[in-house]
């Protein structure tokens, strides 16, 4: 409510939006939408380049995940996809839904008790959780390429919803002791564990959810594999 | 006594190498830019922190310049056929899997387990991010495990990521590059400005559209600035904490929980969070960047919806 509220600096925001939904290059869009804040908010080009430096040296470990590249890279070479999936199809009554809903659970229980390490789009869903779950789903029927895309888009959304709606539960993760702290700041002294408390209820709303999800996901598939078999030729597959 | 430091010069060294083998392709139409691209990016690993700020600030707009112009290809590495890839499946069976499960259990055991061990008073990791400093012991440890059963040198190794590296190309830029806008978002005052706006677009003597805006808005700007931890402290100091805890005598530690969690739904439906929902398109090869967060959408309205409603029956007890 306080009049002297500057909105020019909302012009990176809309810069940002708009970039996106033309889709130019996204490095660009982010660099330049960062210039032209700082710009109308009254810094300095120089000023605004190196406030962006300083970030950019305290974030760098945000692409330390990139080490774990040469050892998947390696594995993959000497056949880890291909076993994953002939591991993954002789076991018995193993399906895409089942695959990914124990995914999801054992992601959830595990953030919840600090272990968000044990999980990652690098770390298990390239190497293991993908094709995995491509060698279950080709237990029904040879997947198009559309399918897999799919299919894969899956595996990395269920790892970010379990990682997501599991760790607000662990006392110690960083975003509890953000909320503490920042109340702590305004005078009101919270408990770790009422805060991690009270992100159970939306923990099993996202586990039913995104269950719901897959589950209707390999519905889908199971269909379009049968109107593929049953119909001919095989691109006359109506899509929904 | 390993500190993020040690990690840094390890991935600033890996990225020298990957810059050079990429110097050395010649079947890559845009060699010297690849090359350049990863020379950058080891530079600002190995003496970032001693480089001026401003300095580093032109560093990451020439990569980001590389990046936005096409100045990243893929070149030719050296490759197994299926028949290769099936044979060596058959003959390592399930021991492929011990290398790759090595990286997150590694990990565990280093960032839960062996923390805050000392040696003669001196800690095993160091202070600052010490599970990002395991993860780089955890790859070390198993591009050891990997090159050992596979009986290939480190080089081998780092040839075959430089396939999956130039693959995801400006995506693993994009991280570093969002986590600096937002703290140039953060210095111009764009929080302020949107809190002040949601304020007085809504009716603040109603409960539900004041716990509406929070949660709505906390997952709006959580899109904005591609992570909810930024979101926070700018939607709880301008709507959570005035209008919720003061005004209507809300519980604050519920009403954090849940507002935290509806940012989170935020961040599955944004390309601001690059390291979740861009990189991993890219890892998995998939054509359309935004395929993940297509994939998330059917989860996150719902489950933002249930925030809603559980934020409006729980927070007022």
């Amino acid at each position: 409510m306080n009049a002297a509220v500057a909105y020019w600096p909302l012009l990176g925001v809309l810069w940002v939006v708009l970039g996106f939904a033309l889709r130019l290059n996204p490095a660009l869009v982010v660099v330049s939408a960062g210039l032209v804040t700082g710009i109308v908010a009254g810094k300095s080009l120089l000023a605004v380049l190196e406030l962006f430096g300083e970030a950019f040296t305290r974030q760098r470990y945000l692409a330390l995940v990139l080490l774990t590249l040469p050892v998947i890279g390696l594995l993959e070479r000497h056949g880890l996809k291909e076993h994953a999936q002939a591991f993954i199809t002789g076991l018995r009554g193993a399906t895409v839904g089942r695959l990914l809903i124990a995914y999801l659970a054992l992601r959830q229980i595990a953030a919840a008790l600090g272990l968000t390490s044990l999980g990652g789009h690098p770390q298990t869903v390239r190497p293991l959780l993908a094709p995995m779950a491509e060698g279950a789903a080709e237990i029904i029927g040879e997947l198009t390429d559309e399918q897999r895309q799919r299919l894969r888009a899956m595996c990395a959304g269920t790892d970010n919803v379990g990682l997501f709606f599991g760790e607000d539960i662990f006392i110690a993760f960083g975003a509890v002791l953000l909320m503490q702290g920042f109340f702590a700041d305004q005078g009101i002294t919270l408990e770790p564990l009422h805060i991690a408390i009270w992100g159970i209820p939306t923990a099993l709303c996202a586990f039913c959810i995104h269950s719901l999800r897959i589950l209707r996901f390999e519905q889908r598939l199971l269909r379009e594999s049968i109107i593929a078999t049953t119909t001919m030729p095989p691109s006359a597959t109506p899509s929904p | 006594m390993i500190t993020l430091q040690w990690i840094y010069w390890l991935a600033g060294g890996y990225f020298s190498w990957i810059s050079w083998r990429g110097l050395r392709d010649t079947r890559n139409p845009r060699r010297f830019t690849t090359a350049l691209f990863w020379g950058l990016l080891a530079l600002a690993f190995l003496i970032g922190e001693r480089l001026p700020a401003l300095w580093m600030g032109v560093l990451a707009v020439a990569l980001a310049a590389i990046a936005g112009f096409g100045g990243l290809r893929s070149g030719c590495y050296e490759q197994s056929g299926i028949e290769e890839k099936r044979a060596e499946a058959t003959r390592l069976g399930s021991r492929l899997f011990w290398p790759a499960l090595l990286i997150p259990l590694v990990t565990m055991v280093l960032a839960v387990v062996l923390k805050d061990l000392e040696f003669a008073g001196m800690r095993l990791l160091g202070a600052e991010q010490p599970t990002i400093v395991a993860l780089g012991v955890a790859c070390a440890v198993a591009v050891a495990a990997a090159c050992w059963l596979t009986r290939q040198s480190l080089g081998s190794a780092v040839e075959q990521s430089r396939r999956l590296l130039d693959a995801i190309g400006w995506a693993a830029l994009l991280p570093l590059l969002l986590a600096a806008l937002g703290s140039v978002f953060a210095a111009s005052g764009v929080g302020t400005a949107v809190a002040d706006l949601v304020t007085r677009a809504i009716p603040v003597d109603n409960r539900l559209a004041v716990v509406l805006a929070y949660a709505l808005g906390m997952a709006g700007f959580t899109m904005i600035m591609g992570n909810a931890f930024a979101a926070f402290p700018v939607m709880t100091a301008g709507i959570g904490l005035p209008l919720l805890v003061t005004l209507h005598g809300a519980d604050a530690a519920s009403m954090a929980a849940i507002g935290m969690l509806s940012g989170y739904c935020g961040t599955l439906m944004t390309p601001m969070a690059a390291n979740f929902n861009i990189v991993p398109a890219a890892l998995l090869e998939l054509r359309d960047p935004n395929a993940v967060i297509r994939a998330q959408i059917g989860t996150a309205l719902p489950l933002l919806a249930c925030n809603v409603a559980l934020m409006y029956f729980i927070i007022f007890r």
